[in-house]
């Protein structure tokens, strides 16, 4: 209880910092030194004592929207166990509320921008849209393999035995075929290279970012606060499942899991760095092949 | 054809009284069939002449290594040319714009730059006009402009899409005009230089040269060849150092960043390699009427040549990565393609043009200053799109760096660096042309009773490409926009004037 206490802590206070790892991970394959290390808390306190402007046409949704997707979560946080560590909340079928939280998320940023009825962010949202249709398919099916080959309901339960017959035990093979699949669902989710980019400045060509052009001050502080911890907890549920370590000591299971975050964080920085983004008709092929990679790992579970 | 055009060469001066004038039904033949036989339409513009005008159309035929004029009066109208001739459409908008000549028979007669009516003085609300629309169901227009996410300059875009299909984009712009053709005529004074030089400021050199062309026509003189190779230089390094801006940007577009920060990087050592010329890294101030301001020493020569090598060596390494990349070059391949016979019809220019196949290259077609005694090949590709123009500037840098080092190891026994100029000559006109980096430069030039300018003409590639990337759009996924549109990359303000 005291480390899922303590994982959540970690995941509230670093979250942003994985965001530094990978921007820092960018910069040494472009040559270039990068931002400092805690630009991302930089910008969020920069954020936060802002004012912001609002445009006449936006309603109550507009405002609410941001508060909703930070409790949205935060309440996926809460959920999320990280290798062998349970995470704070745990009850049979957690995994469903885990990815309807992360749906909820969603829409809340998707009807913002509609709010806006700016012709951007009504194509960023109808993007957003159609990829998480086809993302979240790949997500809850690969879930749904763990589950079915751990015989648990429970995201904690299924993390802890994910790899309960050892590194070359009988899971293997389920297991990453269900973290390669993860692994595309969180580079969608998460807009990074190569379904979004995050550092593009150019509307027409953006995903997530088109979404959030009209926030500014705290408002955006909070979204960009709940992006990063999104990727915080699709990362741990990554790591869950494709670390192929639990140790006895609960220790030594969060330090596992953290070290295995950090090492995400880079391996997203290094395919940023290497590979170019899809064009985005190609998107959907990519969350599809996510898609088969789950129902293979299920088929392969259930045969 | 029937119907010859005198020709002149590039750089030369006639007599004004010289320039045909042919009434206005052959002087339509004749354009339209020299345009569908092969030639560019460099200039077409109008002059008050008495009550009514004179309508002027300059021809280049690069086959034949040719210029040509060609003139006609009209009064307050006359049948417009585009219906056969679509590359003389920006020019018909800007005569109806300028001069309210009505081209009878224009398919889409509004303003082009929304510059103040000559004959009113009247200055149209910028962007206001009126545009193409589409209904029906999914169908939806997005507005983009003129103030951009990105430092760049004005312009207004407007995307018909089915979805994320590009049905047709109008682009809008003249949000940069200034003025500068009503600024120049009475000229030339103190101040025409820089005009010149911050025209279009990414092409100093290139349209420098022009001016210089021009005057050193007018007034009858030979620039010295030191200073013909020294310009030559700068014109090469400008080009080397757009063109490397310009892959490295495309690299950032597709989201490829290692290309993208070593381009950014190179790019600067190039301004710098002619900041090393002149002090200035965009090469103001190095070109004069007559000549160049400064000479390089045999010192400056080596350093030169050394940095230059270093250029070279990190800039295959930074253009391997990005041309050996699948994931690039599946962005950058059938992507905002337009075929050659479309380039032709619109009367596309420069690096554009190359990259669909056409081999017009004002280096070689109409050779001026250092190029009459050594032109880089013209580099070009055939497929026609975003790949093909990143890849004809990858052979253009290519050549260019051959070239500087070329004109670097050749080293003059002369050192005279500049002619002085002479008054220039009464009642004589002129065109030249040059290649800057985006494509062809033209000015055409004509003085009075005092030799004074009567008129000066100023037509930058631009003005010729921005209606190629409105067509290589169409059908394109509007998020390939961004891709496409730094793969023209055209200047707003050279558009604008």
């Amino acid at each position: 209880m005291i480390y899922s206490l303590l994982f959540v802590f970690l995941a509230l206070a670093f979250a942003p910092f994985l965001m530094s790892v990978i921007n820092r991970t960018k910069a040494f394959f472009g040559g270039r030194s990068g931002p400092a290390l805690l630009q991302p808390y930089y910008d969020l306190v920069k954020l936060l004592r802002k004012g912001a402007v609002y445009s006449r046409t936006v309603s109550w949704i507009f405002h609410t929207a941001p508060s909703v997707e930070v409790a949205a979560v935060l309440a996926a946080l809460a959920v999320t166990p990280l290798g062998g560590i349970p995470a704070l909340l745990a009850f049979p079928g957690d995994l469903l509320f885990l990815v309807y939280v992360l749906g909820l998320m969603r829409f809340c940023v998707v009807i913002a921008a509609l709010d806006t009825g700016s012709a951007f962010e009504g194509m960023g949202a109808s993007r957003e849209v159609q990829f998480s249709a086809l993302a979240e398919v790949a997500l809850l099916v690969g879930l749904a393999a763990v589950a079915a080959k751990v015989h648990a309901v429970g995201l904690s339960d299924m993390c802890r035995e994910a790899w309960a017959g050892g590194m070359f035990g009988e899971n293997g093979v389920t297991m990453l075929l269900v973290s390669a699949s993860l692994l595309v669902v969180l580079l969608a989710e998460n807009s990074r290279i190569p379904v979004d980019d995050p550092n593009t400045h150019l509307e027409l060509t953006m995903i997530h970012e088109v979404m959030i052009l009209d926030y500014g001050g705290v408002d955006l502080a909070l979204i960009e606060y709940a992006a990063a911890v999104k990727f915080w907890v699709l990362g741990s549920l990554l790591v869950s499942m494709a670390l192929p370590f639990r140790g006895t000591s609960q220790i030594g299971n969060l330090a596992a899991g953290l070290g295995g975050l950090l090492v995400l964080a880079l391996v997203v920085g290094c395919i940023e760095s290497v590979m170019a983004r899809l064009r985005l008709v190609r998107v959907p092929q990519l969350l599809v092949v996510a898609g088969v990679l789950s129902f293979l790992a299920l088929f392969n579970v259930m045969r | 054809m029937g119907l010859f055009i005198p020709h002149i060469y590039n750089g030369e001066a006639i007599s004004l009284s010289s320039v045909p004038v042919v009434q206005v039904k052959p002087f339509r033949l004749a354009v339209i069939a020299h345009v569908a036989a092969g030639d560019l339409i460099s200039a077409m513009f109008a002059q008050p002449l008495g009550d009514g005008f004179r309508l002027y159309a300059v021809l280049c035929a690069p086959l034949r290594e040719q210029l040509g004029i060609i003139a006609t009066d009209v009064a307050d109208s006359y049948p417009a040319l585009t219906p056969d001739c679509p590359a003389a459409n920006g020019f018909e908008r800007e005569i109806f714009e300028q001069w309210g000549i009505r081209p009878e028979g224009h398919p889409w007669l509004k303003p082009i730059r929304f510059q103040p009516s000559r004959m009113t003085g009247q200055t149209p609300a910028v962007g206001i006009t009126e545009f193409f629309s589409m209904e029906g169901g999914e169908s939806h227009e997005v507005a983009v402009g003129p103030v951009h996410a990105g430092v760049i300059e004005p312009g207004h875009f407007r995307f018909l899409c089915h979805g994320e299909t590009v049905f047709h984009l109008e682009i809008s712009l003249g949000y940069q005009h200034r003025g500068i053709e009503r600024a120049l005529a009475g000229g030339p004074g103190g101040r025409t230089i820089h005009y010149m030089e911050t025209l279009a400021g990414d092409t100093t050199v290139g349209h420098a040269a022009a001016y210089c062309a021009v005057m050193e026509a007018l007034s009858g003189i030979q620039v010295p060849p030191v200073a013909n190779s020294i310009r030559a230089i700068a014109a090469e390094l400008e080009r080397m150092a757009n063109h490397i801006g310009d892959l490295g940007a495309l690299a950032g577009d597709v989201g490829f960043l290692p290309t993208l920060n070593y381009c950014g990087r190179i790019r600067g050592d190039v301004l710098n390699l002619t900041a090393m010329l002149c002090g200035n890294r965009f090469g103001r101030t190095l070109l004069t009427p007559g000549g160049v301001r400064f000479g390089i020493d045999p010192d400056r020569r080596q350093r030169l040549l050394t940095r230059l090598d270093a250029v070279e060596k990190d800039l295959d390494t930074a253009l391997s990565l990005m041309f050996s990349a699948p994931s690039v070059l599946a962005r950058l391949e059938r992507t905002g393609t337009l075929s050659m016979d479309l380039a032709r019809q619109i009367g596309l220019v420069g690096v554009a043009a190359r990259a669909c196949g056409l081999s017009h290259d004002v280096r070689t077609g109409l050779p001026y200053g250092a190029y009459r005694f050594d032109s880089p090949p013209a580099s070009t590709f055939h497929s026609g799109d975003c790949f093909a123009r990143a890849y004809v500037r990858k052979l253009e840098v290519e050549q260019s760096i051959a070239f500087i080092r070329r004109q670097l190891n050749a080293p003059s026994a002369q050192n005279e660096l500049r002619k002085p100029l002479l008054p220039l000559g009464p009642d004589r006109v002129t065109v030249a042309l040059t290649e800057g980096w985006r494509g062809d430069i033209c000015h055409v030039a004509a003085t009075d009773h005092e030799g004074r300018f009567a008129f000066y003409k100023v037509v930058d590639p631009s003005f010729h490409n921005w209606l190629g990337l409105a067509f290589a759009l169409r059908g394109q996924q509007i998020s390939d926009f961004p891709l496409c549109n730094k793969s023209f990359n055209l200047s707003y303000c050279g558009h604008d004037l």
